[in-house]
């Protein structure tokens, strides 16, 4: 029987080597967060003449925001994929083999990870040929990966429990426009200190998604802030426990089914 | 004449009852302008406190003004989503074996993409008002804001129905999509265009929607700005990607 590394290590490549032969998987979470990077870059970079704003370039300010498009992208990749699994009949054939939940939940993610590393490295790269200047330095860089992987997994395993409660490609689309919103209604754009509308500094106080991405764009602007660094770390890990935990709940629930 | 006008009367039925009988169709025209309303205006209302941002009217309605004419040209693009489907479902097929005078095909999609439109304008400038948003401009400046916004809507309508009956499939959303987001994100989207500077300053220079939001603007702000050229541009829109979604159809028609 084959052990669990194993076990992983066959159901990740399948993924990987699955993603990467969809170029329209690979392809927009590469490109659009550069082309949304270089819109918001110059057009709001006069906004960095707000009194107290934290850096002098909006390039550097919203560097960060590519890696958790990148996530954005994970979730629905992993999602997908899933789904499709469960729509072809392929986790039915799966069942009968005695490869383990956890396994196949953890090499599912490879793939959609994968392609958030892909992305980071290029968003990375092009930031720093830009002229970004990451005040975490080399060290910072390679924090900035790891969250920035732990992020997309987090994201990348919400896909995973919807198309593993639902079993339907389409609903797992359907995800995105609503991760979109919580996106949008974060301090995506600005931090939150500067959020003029009250209502929406609230909504961003509570919003996950703040957190996670002040701890990326800490690194890059600031350089060590710990108190950004374990929030992000905390509450993208904590959303990864527990879409982790649930979707094997609900794998084992399908499993049952078939 | 009658029956051109009869056809379109049935099309443009069709599809409304079609948009407004099916939430996958109708939310997301609705929820994604109001998405950005709410972004833009509430997230982003700081940045009308960068020295010389100078709009009179705040920025709830900077923002208003972008959103509303996105919302008319993302209304085309989801008509030739419509149309796509339409073809791959095969119904086009049959429509064109009934129809006596096929541009009322056209005009039919077209009315429907209006009052589309005009559905979610009016969802996104309650949502405005009830924001706070202030309104200087006359009752006529409105009225002007509004018919600009159509005729960019009645423009992206023909845009997207003709890359529809090119292609025939709606995995041609994107061929339809990206032209005009590209188009409406390369204009003064955050601060006024005298703010831009490097290569995005020069792109709004050369892009028509700079100056559909320079004129939306002045009309909200009572200070009118580039209205000529503004109306000039979306009429030459109009008339050329009318003629673009024209010699589509016909095509389409040669086609089956």
């Amino acid at each position: 029987m084959l052990d669990v590394a194993a076990q992983v290590w066959l159901v990740a490549r399948r993924s990987i080597v699955r993603t990467l032969r969809q170029p329209a998987m690979v392809f927009p979470t590469l490109v659009f967060p550069l082309i949304l990077l270089a819109v918001n870059a110059s057009g709001l970079n006069a906004a960095t003449r707000i009194p107290g704003f934290p850096t002098d370039t909006y390039l550097s300010f919203g560097l960060s925001v590519t890696f958790m498009q990148g996530a954005l992208f994970a979730s629905t990749t992993a999602g997908t994929e899933l789904a499709s699994d469960v729509e072809t009949g392929f986790m039915s054939r799966l069942s009968l083999t005695p490869l383990r939940g956890s396994a196949l939940l953890t090499g599912q993610l490879a793939g959609a990870v994968f392609v958030a590393l892909l992305g980071t490295l290029v968003y990375l790269t092009i930031g720093v040929v830009f002229g970004v200047d990451i005040k975490a330095g080399v060290g910072g860089v390679l924090v900035l990966i790891v969250l920035a992987m732990v992020v997309a997994s987090a994201f990348g395993a919400i896909g995973m429990l919807l198309a593993l409660r639902t079993g339907s490609a389409e609903a797992v689309q359907g995800l995105f426009p609503l991760l979109f919103v919580m996106f949008f209604l974060s301090s995506i754009s600005l931090p939150r200190n500067l959020i003029a509308q009250h209502w929406f500094r609230t909504i961003a106080d509570w919003n996950p998604v703040s957190y996670m991405v002040e701890g990326l764009r800490s690194l890059v602007i600031t350089g060590w802030d710990t108190t950004a660094l374990w929030k992000g770390f905390l509450i993208a890990g904590a959303i990864l426990v527990l879409a982790i935990f649930a979707s094997s709940r609900a794998l084992r629930t399908r499993m049952e089914r078939t | 004449m009658r029956e051109t006008a009869s056809v379109a009367r049935a099309v443009a039925w069709r599809q409304l009852h079609r948009s407004f009988t099916n939430p996958a169709i109708i939310v997301p025209s609705l929820a994604f302008p109001l998405v950005f309303l709410i972004a833009f205006a509430g997230g982003l209302s700081a940045v009308s406190k960068v020295p010389g941002f100078g709009y009179p009217a705040g920025y709830t309605a900077f923002q208003y003004v972008f959103v509303f004419l996105q919302a008319a040209a993302f209304g085309g693009f989801f008509m030739g989503l419509s149309i796509a489907a339409d073809f791959e479902s095969g119904f086009v097929r049959r429509l064109f074996l009934a129809a006596p005078h096929r541009s009322g095909l056209l005009i039919g999609y077209g009315i429907a993409g209006m009052v589309r439109f005009l559905v979610t304008a009016l969802v996104i400038t309650v949502a405005a008002l009830i924001a706070g948003m202030n309104v200087l401009g006359a009752p006529a400046q409105i009225v002007g804001l509004l018919t600009l916004a159509i005729l960019l809507n009645l423009a992206s309508t023909c845009w997207a129905a003709g890359v529809a009956y090119r292609m025939k499939t709606v995995q041609a959303g994107p061929v339809m999509q990206v032209p005009i987001f590209v188009m409406l994100f390369l204009a003064p989207v955050y601060v006024p265009q005298h703010l831009l500077s490097g290569w995005i300053d020069t792109a709004a220079q050369y892009n028509p929607a700079t100056y559909l939001l320079n004129a939306g603007r002045g009309f909200l702000a009572a200070v009118p700005h580039d209205t000529g050229l503004a109306f000039a541009l979306v009429g030459a829109m109009v008339v050329l990607l009318g003629l673009w979604a024209l010699r589509s159809l016909r095509r389409a028609e040669r086609g089956l």
